[in-house]
C-alpha cells in the first residue's frame, strides 16, 4: 500500500526537508517540559523535525528563524490515545472479534476533525474504530502532519510496519443479537476461545522453525491476535464498571498481552488492582455522569485515585463523544477533583506516548525528541488560553493568527465541511 | 387551582428556611444589578435577599449564620434544559422529554413528566445552578410544554415557579418525521404549524360565541395555542440553519406572536433580521456537537449577538448519550473565553436568563427582595479549576460539597 504512494511521499518529505532547512529558534517562552523543571523564560530550538535544544541558555545559531514567544508557554504536543477523528471505521456488523480489519484503510485524513484537532493542539493520536464489537479492529497511531492521505501522518515502526494496536470492548457496547455476545461471561468466553486458537497460531508457526511445509497457512485475523500475544500491538480496552476492568486485568494476565484501560468510568472504585496489575489507564472526563449505566458513576476524581494508588493514566478525548478542541480541559477537570498538576499534564503527553510505545520520540521536550510541540497564549489548564500553533515534526499546522486555521479553532461557517484546507496549506507551499 | 395549591404547599414547606437568617460573604459579589462589589455581603431572611452591600457599610446582625467565598454569585440560571424529564440512566424507563406518536402535541405538560429526585438535578444544583427551564425536547414540531422550577424540592409542586413556561417546537432535520409520516421536509413543518395556528384562532373566535349550544367541544390543544396567539406564553423554537431561523421569524410575524429562538448554530449569518425581529435567543452549548444541521456552530456565537445587541442566554440543552447532560456553567465558561466579557457571560445565566424567562422579578441577580438564590465559588467560577462550594436556594443551604 506504501508502495504505490512512494513517489508523492519522497516528493513530499524533499520539500518538506528544504522547509526545514532553517532552524527554528522559539525565545522568551515558559517551557513546560514534561520530563524536567519548567523552565523560565527559555528557548526551543528545533531543526530538521527535531528538538535540537531547550533551555535557558540556548545558543540560537545566527541562521535561525527567531519567534518571539515571550509571555507564552511552550510545551509538548498532545497525545490523545483514543479518538475517532477522520470518519473511522472498523468491523461491519457480520461478527463481534474482526481482527483482520485495519481502521488504516479507512481514515480520510481530509476530515475536518483532522483540522479540529490540530486547532486542539494535539499531534499525535491513536485512531480507532468503535467500541460496539468484543473486538472491532487494529488501530492506527498518527501524527496529524497536513496531508493527503494516510501515509502522510503514519507513524513506522522500527520494523517498517505501521505503528497501530488492537481496539477491544467489554461491558454493554458489544452486546447484540448473535452471533454477538449475550452477556459479559460470553464476552469473556469469545475472546479466550480467539486467543487460544491465535496462540496455537503463533506455535504452530514458531515449531515450523521456517519450514514452508510446516507452515500455517497465512491468517489476518490470527496473525493480529498473535502480535498482540507477542507484545508488538498494544490493545486498547474499552471498559468501564468495575468487575469489567477487572475482566480485562484477568484477561491480559491469562494470555500476557499488553493492554491500556480505555475509559475506566469507575476507576477509582479498583485503583489499587490497576496499580497493582502495572496496567496504564486513558481516562475520559465527561461532564455529567450517566448516558448509559456504565457510565452512572465516572467521575473527575479518578485521576486523583489512580495518582494515589501509583498507576500510570492518560487521558484521551474519544472524539465525538468530546472534541478535540477541548483535549486539555482533561487535564483540568482531573486536576478539579484532586489530581497533581504535573502528573496531570504528564498524562496529557508522555503517559500518552508510553501507552503507544513511543516515548522515546515524542511527548517531551527533550533534545532529540521529534518537534512536536505547541505555543500557548496562557496557563494549560486555564479556559481562557489559547492554542496559538501547533508544529508537528517542525512544520506549523496550526496557526490561529491565520483566518483559515482560526475557523477551525472557533467554528463557524465551513468549519466541519472536510477538507480543502490541508491541501491549501500544500499547494501554497508548493507542493 | 393549582396556583392556590402551590401557595398553600409554599407556606406549608418553608417553615425551615424561614426561620434561617444567614449572610454570605464574598471576596467579589458580581450582584448582576450594578458593578461587582469588592468585599460584598448578602443578608438573607425568610428566603429572601434582605440586603445587599460592601462589609464595610452592612453589619451582619447576631443569630446570622455566616458563609464565606471568594466570588459570589446570584444562583445560576439553565435557559434551556430537559433535566427532571430525560434521567441520567437514559433507559426507556427516564426518556420522558420526548412522545413520538404525534408531531404537534402542545397538551404536553412539563408538570406531569418532571421527577425532581433524577440524579442530574442535584447534579446540576452542586455546581450552582438553582433555576432550570425544562420540559419538552427539540426533536417534534411541537413537542409540548416547558416549565420553570428551582432545583430542590421532593415534589414537582415545591420545585415549582411557572408550570407553563413556553411551548416548545422544532423546525428543521431533527423535526422531520421518519417513512411517510408528515412532517417530511421543511416547508411540511412551516405548513402545519401555520394549519395547527389557524386552527387555534378560528376554535378562539368559535369558543367566544355567546350561545354556548354553539360552541365547539373544548380542544386542550388548540386551547395552549390560543395562549401562543394572545401572546401569553411564548413559542420556543429550535432552529440551527439559518433558513430555518428566518422560517421561525417570518411564521412569528405572520401571527403577530412572540418567540423566543433556541439553539441557533448560525445565527451568526442573520444577526440583522434576528435583531430587527427583537427576538430573544437562547443559544445551543457551546461545546454542542458540531454535526448534521449544528455543522457550522461556533463557539464565538454569543458574543457576536451580544455585540449586536440582542438578548442572549446559554442553556445545557439535550444530550442522547454521554454526557447525558452539559452543565451551563461549564458552556458558558467557554463563551466567556470566546468574546463574552466576564459579566456579559454571567449574564447569559443569570440576570439576561431570568428576564427571557420572564422570572426577573424573582430571580437572576442578588437585590434586595429578590429570592434568596446564590451560589459561591472558590475563584473565578468560569476557570476549569475552580470549585463551586456553597449553594442557596430560597435562603436554604441546598449544597455545601465541593466541586
Amino acid at each position: 500500500m506504501s508502495r504505490s504512494c512512494a513517489p508523492l511521499f519522497l516528493l513530499l518529505s524533499a520539500s518538506l526537508l528544504v522547509a526545514q532547512q532553517t532552524p527554528q529558534a522559539f525565545i522568551g517562552a515558559r517551557l513546560i517540559t514534561i520530563e524536567g523543571d519548567e523552565i523560565a523564560p527559555g528557548t526551543l530550538l528545533v531543526h530538521r523535525g527535531k528538538i535540537i535544544a531547550v533551555g535557558d541558555n540556548v545558543a540560537v545559531p545566527p541562521d535561525a528563524e527567531r519567534h518571539d514567544a515571550a509571555g507564552k508557554i511552550i510545551m509538548p504536543g498532545l497525545v490523545d490515545t483514543h479518538s475517532h477523528v477522520g470518519n473511522v471505521e472498523g468491523g461491519d456488523r457480520s461478527g463481534p472479534i474482526q481482527p483482520d480489519v485495519r481502521t488504516l484503510d479507512s481514515i480520510n485524513v481530509r476530515s475536518a476533525g483532522i483540522q479540529k484537532a490540530q486547532a486542539g493542539g494535539i499531534t499525535t493520536v491513536n485512531i480507532m474504530s468503535g467500541s460496539g464489537h468484543l473486538l472491532s479492529g487494529q488501530t492506527t497511531y498518527v501524527k496529524l502532519r497536513d496531508g493527503k492521505n494516510i501515509d502522510d501522518l503514519l507513524i513506522y515502526n522500527d520494523d517498517g510496519s505501521a505503528a497501530g494496536g488492537i481496539k477491544m470492548a467489554n461491558g454493554t457496547n458489544s452486546r447484540r443479537a448473535a452471533p454477538f455476545p449475550g452477556t459479559r461471561a460470553k464476552s469473556a468466553a469469545l475472546v479466550r476461545e480467539q486467543f487460544v486458537k491465535a496462540r496455537e497460531y503463533r506455535d504452530k508457526i514458531q515449531r515450523a522453525g521456517g519450514d514452508p511445509e510446516k507452515l500455517p497457512g497465512r491468517d489476518l485475523a490470527l496473525e493480529a491476535l498473535a502480535a498482540a500475544l507477542d507484545g508488538k500491538r498494544v490493545v486498547h480496552f474499552h471498559t468501564h464498571r468495575h468487575d469489567d476492568i477487572l475482566t480485562v486485568l484477568r484477561l491480559a494476565a491469562e494470555f500476557g498481552f499488553r493492554v491500556v484501560l480505555q475509559h475506566a468510568s469507575d476507576a477509582r472504585f479498583v485503583a489499587q488492582e490497576i496499580a497493582a496489575a502495572g496496567v496504564p489507564t486513558s481516562l475520559l472526563l465527561i461532564d455529567s455522569p450517566g448516558g448509559k449505566i456504565e457510565a452512572k458513576d465516572n467521575a473527575f476524581e479518578n485521576g486523583m485515585a489512580l495518582e494515589r494508588a501509583g498507576a500510570l493514566l492518560g487521558f484521551h478525548t474519544d472524539d465525538g463523544i468530546t472534541d478535540s478542541r477541548f483535549f486539555l480541559r482533561q487535564a483540568a477537570l482531573a486536576v478539579r477533583a484532586g489530581m497533581s498538576r504535573n502528573l496531570a499534564l504528564y498524562g496529557m503527553t508522555m503517559a500518552g506516548a508510553r501507552m503507544l510505545d513511543l516515548e522515546d520520540r515524542i511527548g517531551s521536550l527533550r533534545a532529540g525528541k521529534d518537534a512536536d510541540f505547541i505555543v500557548l497564549s496562557g496557563d494549560p489548564l486555564s479556559v481562557y488560553a489559547k492554542v496559538l500553533e501547533t508544529w508537528v515534526d517542525g512544520e506549523q499546522v496550526f496557526d490561529r493568527a491565520d483566518p483559515k486555521d482560526l475557523l477551525y479553532a472557533t467554528g463557524g461557517y465551513g468549519a466541519s465541511h472536510d477538507q480543502a484546507h490541508a491541501l491549501d496549506h500544500l499547494e501554497e507551499e508548493g507542493h | 387551582m393549582r396556583r392556590l395549591l402551590i401557595g398553600l404547599l409554599t407556606v406549608a414547606v418553608l417553615p425551615v428556611a424561614l426561620q434561617a437568617q444567614l449572610a454570605v460573604r464574598g471576596e467579589i459579589v458580581h450582584t448582576m444589578a450594578g458593578p461587582a462589589i469588592t468585599n460584598g455581603v448578602v443578608l438573607i431572611q425568610g428566603g429572601k435577599i434582605e440586603r445587599v452591600g460592601a462589609a464595610a457599610d452592612v453589619a451582619i446582625p447576631a443569630g446570622y449564620t455566616t458563609l464565606n467565598a471568594v466570588v459570589v454569585t446570584p444562583g445560576l440560571i439553565d435557559a434551556h434544559t430537559v433535566l427532571g424529564l430525560s434521567g441520567y440512566l437514559n433507559q426507556d424507563h427516564d426518556q420522558d422529554q420526548l412522545e413520538r406518536s404525534l408531531a404537534i402535541q402542545p397538551d404536553l405538560s412539563a408538570v406531569d413528566a418532571y421527577n425532581p429526585r433524577e440524579a442530574l438535578v442535584e447534579w446540576a444544583r452542586g455546581y450552582g445552578v438553582t433555576t432550570i427551564h425544562t420540559g419538552h425536547a427539540p426533536g417534534q414540531l411541537v413537542a409540548g410544554q416547558t416549565m420553570i422550577v428551582k432545583t430542590r424540592g421532593r415534589t414537582v409542586d415545591e420545585a415549582l415557579v411557572n408550570p407553563f413556561a413556553m411551548v416548545a417546537a422544532t423546525l428543521g432535520e431533527s423535526a422531520r418525521a421518519e417513512g411517510a409520516k408528515s412532517p417530511g421536509t421543511r416547508a411540511k413543518m412551516a405548513a402545519m404549524l401555520r394549519g395547527e395556528l389557524l386552527k387555534a384562532q378560528q376554535y378562539a373566535r368559535k369558543r367566544a360565541t355567546e350561545d354556548e349550544d354553539k360552541r365547539p367541544a373544548r380542544d386542550l390543544k388548540a386551547e395552549v395555542l390560543m395562549r401562543v396567539l394572545a401572546g401569553e406564553v411564548p413559542l420556543l423554537i429550535t432552529v440551527h440553519r439559518s433558513h430555518d431561523i428566518l422560517t421561525a421569524l417570518r411564521i412569528a410575524e405572520e401571527f403577530d406572536i412572540k418567540i423566543v429562538l433556541d439553539g441557533v448554530s448560525e445565527a451568526y449569518e442573520v444577526i440583522d433580521q434576528i435583531k430587527q425581529a427583537q427576538v430573544p435567543v437562547i443559544i445551543h452549548p457551546t461545546m454542542y456537537r458540531a454535526r448534521g444541521e449544528t455543522e457550522n456552530l461556533s463557539f464565538e456565537t454569543a458574543s457576536k449577538l451580544k455585540a449586536a445587541g440582542i438578548p442572549v442566554a446559554l442553556q445545557s440543552g439535550f444530550e442522547s448519550y454521554v454526557p447525558k447532560s452539559r452543565l451551563v456553567l461549564f458552556e458558558t465558561a467557554i463563551a466567556a473565553a470566546n468574546g463574552l466579557s466576564f459579566e456579559q457571560a454571567l449574564g447569559t445565566i443569570t440576570i439576561e436568563a431570568a428576564q427571557i424567562l420572564g422570572i426577573a422579578d424573582r430571580a437572576g441577580s442578588l437585590e434586595a427582595g429578590k429570592d434568596a438564590d446564590l451560589a459561591l465559588y472558590d475563584g473565578d467560577p468560569f476557570e476549569y479549576t475552580t470549585h463551586c462550594i456553597g449553594v442557596v436556594i430560597e435562603g436554604e443551604v441546598v449544597s455545601n460539597v465541593v466541586k
